[in-house]
């Protein structure tokens, strides 16, 4: 039985993702794909919201990966503290960007869906107030990495921030609902998903999340290549210089 | 650790040291607000517990690079690393030592700027009281952004980013209590809140930080 740790080796990670990123890849496009088109053509109108209900399978997928892939960062920066794998901190650094887009899509098609929906374009409710936090929090976490030269450093020291952060994101969190409460008295717009929602709209969804699950995954895979390809290529030159 | 924390204060008391630059900023912000707002008192008083919960976090966050910068290039951050006290020990020092040259004196000035804000009579112990509880939350975090970003050229910015979202929790307790406070609402559960964070954070991020700047200065 090989062991979890093997693909630590970025030479054996190389190796298997050759293969496994282009299934993955495709299954991606599939996946993403048809939960998309099915959600957007082939679901009837919500009898009060009409069609922009459509666009909660673009808004709740993406939402939810961007929680994920913090969580994920999170997970990646404890492997880098405690067993020091690279592959596991360029894999954080390469979530980083795409949670953050995955943020912003969610904060955008939120104020698309809210506009026709609420009135307005914003609210500081506290669902919306957490996200606007969590990409304060990638934000910074990327200009961290961006910020400084040495890379092992670079991963050492975004990833206690990681792990700090990860706390007073969670702080934020509650901190934002015991806010808004004490000001609103609860005035909650925040939409229940999975609640009470029909199977019709039920089964694209659980695609769509599939599908941004996977896209994130092909993504990553992509992105952490592309960093040991560049970590690979500055070792080469300093080796050249040497010589 | 005594020595320490007389030196720490020393240097920031004399000149160049910053010591009322961050005094300067919060009167200023506050006599900026009501110019940009309007004169109207009611106004002021609804949002002086906002204004001045985010001039002391900004006046906080103006001096955060002093606290590791200068030791680190004139070279006596890697004599205090390498001595027999722990570096968690001289993080919290640096941190008290910012905390008395910043927070205290914002919480003594902060009834005078009350007072251009027309804050409310009843609000004026909770002001004080949620900015003494509130103020070495801030430093701590603050030590743990500048410790992080201690090595780096330009690094004031990037720090600015990174701190700020982890003040977010504090500011809102902190913020809440006060304004529950001038409206004459009890203000026991963002108080308590508000103590567990800083409660929290000072046991607990000094070792954080420590290690972030064994790491920066390896």
């Amino acid at each position: 039985m090989a062991s979890f740790w093997e693909y630590a080796n970025p030479l054996k990670f190389m190796r298997v993702t050759d293969w496994l990123l282009p299934i993955v890849a495709v299954a991606a496009v599939v996946v993403t794909a048809t939960g998309l088109i099915w959600g957007f053509f082939f679901t009837p109108d919500d009898f009060r919201q009409g069609a922009t209900v459509k666009i909660v399978f673009l808004h709740v997928p993406a939402a939810m990966m961007a929680i994920n892939v913090w969580v994920m960062m999170l997970v990646a920066s404890l492997i880098w503290l405690i067993r020091r794998h690279h592959v596991s901190a360029l894999a954080a650094k390469a979530a980083a960007p795409i949670g953050l887009t995955m943020t912003l899509i969610g904060l955008i098609t939120g104020a698309v869906w809210g506009q026709p929906m609420w009135g307005t374009w914003w609210a500081w409710d506290p669902r919306l107030t957490s996200f606007l936090i969590l990409f304060l929090f990638y934000l910074g976490y990327i200009a961290l990495w961006a910020a400084i030269d040495d890379p092992d450093t670079g991963a050492d020291l975004t990833a206690v921030l990681c792990l700090v952060g990860s706390v007073f994101a969670v702080l934020s969190r509650y901190a934002a609902l015991f806010w808004n409460q004490g000001l609103h008295q609860g005035a909650s717009l925040s939409v229940q998903p999975g609640t009470r929602m029909d199977w019709a709209y039920k089964a694209p969804l659980y695609t769509c999340m599939l599908g941004f699950g996977l896209v994130f995954l092909a993504l990553l895979l992509a992105g952490t290549r592309t960093e040991i390809r560049a970590r690979r290529m500055k070792a080469l030159v300093a080796r050249e210089r040497m010589a | 650790m005594i020595a320490l924390l007389i030196r720490d204060l020393r240097l920031a008391l004399r000149a160049g040291g910053g010591f009322g630059l961050g005094l300067a900023f919060f009167l200023i912000l506050a006599v900026l607000v009501p110019l940009g707002v309007g004169p109207e008192p009611a106004t002021l008083a609804l949002i002086a517990p906002g204004i001045l919960w985010v001039g002391a976090l900004l006046a906080c966050l103006l001096s955060l690079d002093r606290i590791f910068a200068l030791d680190f290039e004139d070279g006596s951050l890697d004599l205090l690393a390498t001595a027999p006290v722990p570096l968690e020990a001289v993080v919290t020092i640096k941190a008290l030592a910012h905390w008395l040259t910043t927070g205290l004196p914002l919480v003594l000035i902060s009834p005078v700027l009350g007072l251009l804000l027309f804050l409310p009579a009843d609000a004026y112990l909770w002001l004080i009281l949620s900015l003494l509880l509130g103020t070495p939350a801030l430093s701590v975090i603050g030590t743990f952004g500048a410790a992080l970003t201690v090595g780096l050229k330009r690094g004031g910015l990037l720090m600015s980013l990174l701190v700020l979202p982890l003040y977010i929790p504090t500011l809102v307790f902190g913020a809440e209590v006060v304004s529950r406070g001038a409206q004459g609402l009890a203000v026991n559960t963002p108080l308590a809140l508000l103590a567990g964070i800083t409660a929290g954070a000072v046991a607990l991020l000094p070792f954080a930080s420590a290690l972030v700047l064994r790491i920066n200065l390896r």
